[in-house]
């Protein structure tokens, strides 16, 4: 897998906020700077937010790329609608990127519509599992697929809103143009780094199905002008989704549109990993669908995302009631169910297994739990590691060395230079000698 | 033979945390690369277990020894004990209070659940001095 989620060095001072919040424990700090565990990240873009000196960033494209195609397609994630205020129309937003550049768009939000058509109508099939969980958030994806494997069969397999609505694009603009499938360009307009990484790294799909994917705090700048210009004016019909589309890009919104009466939506990845949890618990809500999203508030929380995700949703509930239902009419037996058919079915990723010997495995963990009964329990992340028990992991995996731990070392400081000096090997919080720091005193 | 032996201190009356050593078992069972179901049904005792504990005691410990044909959990308390081990063990019986009934727990099926979930359960219970549930799952 190709990650979208990258380290700038040359800005990482290796302050260990990174790792302490990311919730696969995918990031170390070695030699001063983040490094991030490739097989254990799965492009939430925690990293992003909390990093204070913005040394993560997510790579995606620029808009030069679209000079390699005949033809451009822009796919705007619906998300993108909720930056904006005022709004009374997709339209003046599909007519800007027509502006900047593009040659057609197709709204991520109609794919969305498709999705929920084919969901409300398949037939009852007692064999499905319960309850069922979306798959429209590929972070949470590729989390399950890391660290709840026993709930991959809960997964609805359907491809993303923005893939369907790609893959049809192309069709359709083949269908228009005449010209060959690889000289049209189709490029989602993103709100985070994990639908970034989707784009050139499908987890559903064979090949991509995008050439690109831009973020929409790029787009946002671009569209500010061309917006300006044209509002007010008659604009084109471009939309082709109305309501049920547009509410994917927040959290509830799929469940809404699914007419799913019985559902839990749940956003922010910390909240996701504990519903997980208690699905593989036993302990099922009363629900039949799941519906998870790695942000807050869902994509309008997404790291791309320019205004904050409370406003966006307000503003993406006005624009919803100006919209008509639906545009886009899923039909049985169309395009779309091969499409929901040649779906891979999400699959295991061992990324956490000590090794694939459970006999080895096991003297493994008695070791790693031997090592950790011996540290301090501190989580200082002073060795590069989110807590004692990863650094012990990573010890006996061979990803550092015990004396990377600062209580370790000062243990041997005590033998060699006596009890009094080793204190002075240690941070502030953890010195013997008391000094309780004090506001100065409160001025009248 | 060869196993692993994990223990965790289960406190008493603190239903928010009940679940963490269900939680950090799955973990260690899953870096072991024990198969999913074995680990769901391991899951399932262990929460239960520890909502009991939690319940109707004031805590305990769980113990947890896996090995490679079994894994093997032991729930001690030293709570009420049960007076009537098999009236406790029918789906829907409880005696929970109704603090514990409105946050949706005490529904009379803990011990149904960690039988189901179990191949083998053995419980030693002695009114006013604690009950340990011994659970036995078998690796496919």
């Amino acid at each position: 897998m190709r990650h979208s989620v990258v380290l700038e060095y040359h800005k990482c001072r290796g302050c260990t906020t990174c790792i302490k919040n990311c919730p696969t424990e995918a990031i170390r700090v070695r030699n001063g700077k983040a490094t991030i565990l490739p097989n254990r990240c799965i492009d939430c873009g925690t990293c992003l937010r909390v990093c204070p000196h913005h040394a993560v960033t997510s790579m995606h494209d620029n808009f030069n790329s679209l000079q390699n195609y005949q033809y451009t397609v822009a796919v705007p994630d619906p998300a993108l609608y909720g930056q904006f205020h005022n709004l009374d129309s997709p339209d003046l937003i599909l007519a800007s990127l027509l502006e900047l550049g593009f040659d057609s768009v197709y709204e991520a939000a109609a794919g969305a519509e498709l999705l929920t058509g084919y969901l409300t109508s398949r037939p009852e099939d007692p064999d499905r599992p319960v309850p069922e969980i979306s798959s429209v958030c590929p972070a949470v994806v590729r989390l399950i697929r890391i660290r709840f494997p026993s709930l991959l069969g809960n997964i609805c397999p359907l491809l993303l809103p923005t893939e369907l609505a790609a893959i049809l694009a192309r069709e359709k603009a083949v269908r228009e143009t005449g010209l060959s499938p690889q000289e049209i360009g189709v490029f989602s307009i993103v709100p985070c780094s994990s639908l970034v990484t989707a784009a050139s790294s499908p987890d559903g799909q064979i090949a991509p199905v995008l050439d690109g994917a831009f973020a929409i705090r790029d787009v946002y700048k671009a569209l500010l002008s061309p917006m300006k210009a044209l509002a007010g004016k008659p604009l084109p019909d471009l939309s082709l989704a109305g309501r049920a589309g547009a509410g994917w890009a927040f959290s509830g919104g799929e469940s809404y549109a699914h007419r799913a009466e019985r559902y839990v939506a749940v956003d922010g990845i910390d909240n996701v990993i504990r519903m997980l949890e208690e699905i593989e618990d036993g302990r099922l809500p009363e629900a039949d669908f799941i519906e998870l999203r790695a942000c807050t508030q869902g994509c309008l929380g997404g790291c791309f995302c320019v205004e904050n995700p409370f406003i966006a949703r307000m503003r993406m509930k006005r624009l919803m009631g100006e919209l008509p239902e639906a545009r886009s009419v899923y039909r049985p037996g169309s395009r779309v169910d091969d499409l929901i058919a040649s779906t891979q079915k999400p699959e295991y990723y061992p990324t956490f297994q000590l090794d694939p010997d459970r006999r080895v495995a096991m003297e493994k963990m008695r070791r790693i739990q031997a090592l950790e009964e011996q540290l301090p329990g501190l989580r200082c992340g002073s060795c590069g590691a989110p807590s004692c028990r990863a650094f012990a992991e990573d010890v006996v995996m061979g990803r550092a060395s015990e004396d990377d731990c600062i209580f370790k070392v000062r243990e041997r400081m005590q033998n060699v230079a006596g009890k009094s000096e080793a204190d002075e090997y240690l941070p502030a919080p953890f010195r013997r000698r008391r000094t309780i720091p004090q506001d100065p005193p409160a001025q009248p | 033979m060869e196993s692993l032996h994990l223990v965790y201190d289960v406190p008493g009356g603190d239903l928010t945390h009940a679940g963490e050593a269900s939680s950090q078992v799955k973990q260690t069972l899953r870096k072991m690369r024990y198969d999913s179901d074995t680990i769901r049904r391991v899951s399932v005792c262990m929460y239960e277990g520890e909502i009991n504990m939690v319940i109707h005691a004031e805590g305990g410990t769980a113990a947890v020894d896996v090995g490679l044909d079994e894994i093997t959990i032991t729930l001690a308390d030293r709570g009420p004990g049960i007076p009537d081990v098999e009236q406790a063990m029918q789906a829907g019986f409880t005696t929970a209070g109704d603090q514990a009934r409105d946050l949706g727990f005490g529904a009379g099926m803990g011990l149904p659940n960690m039988k189901k979930y179990s191949d083998e359960m053995k419980i030693d219970s002695t009114v006013g001095v604690g009950t340990t549930v011994t659970m036995v799952v078998h690796i496919p």
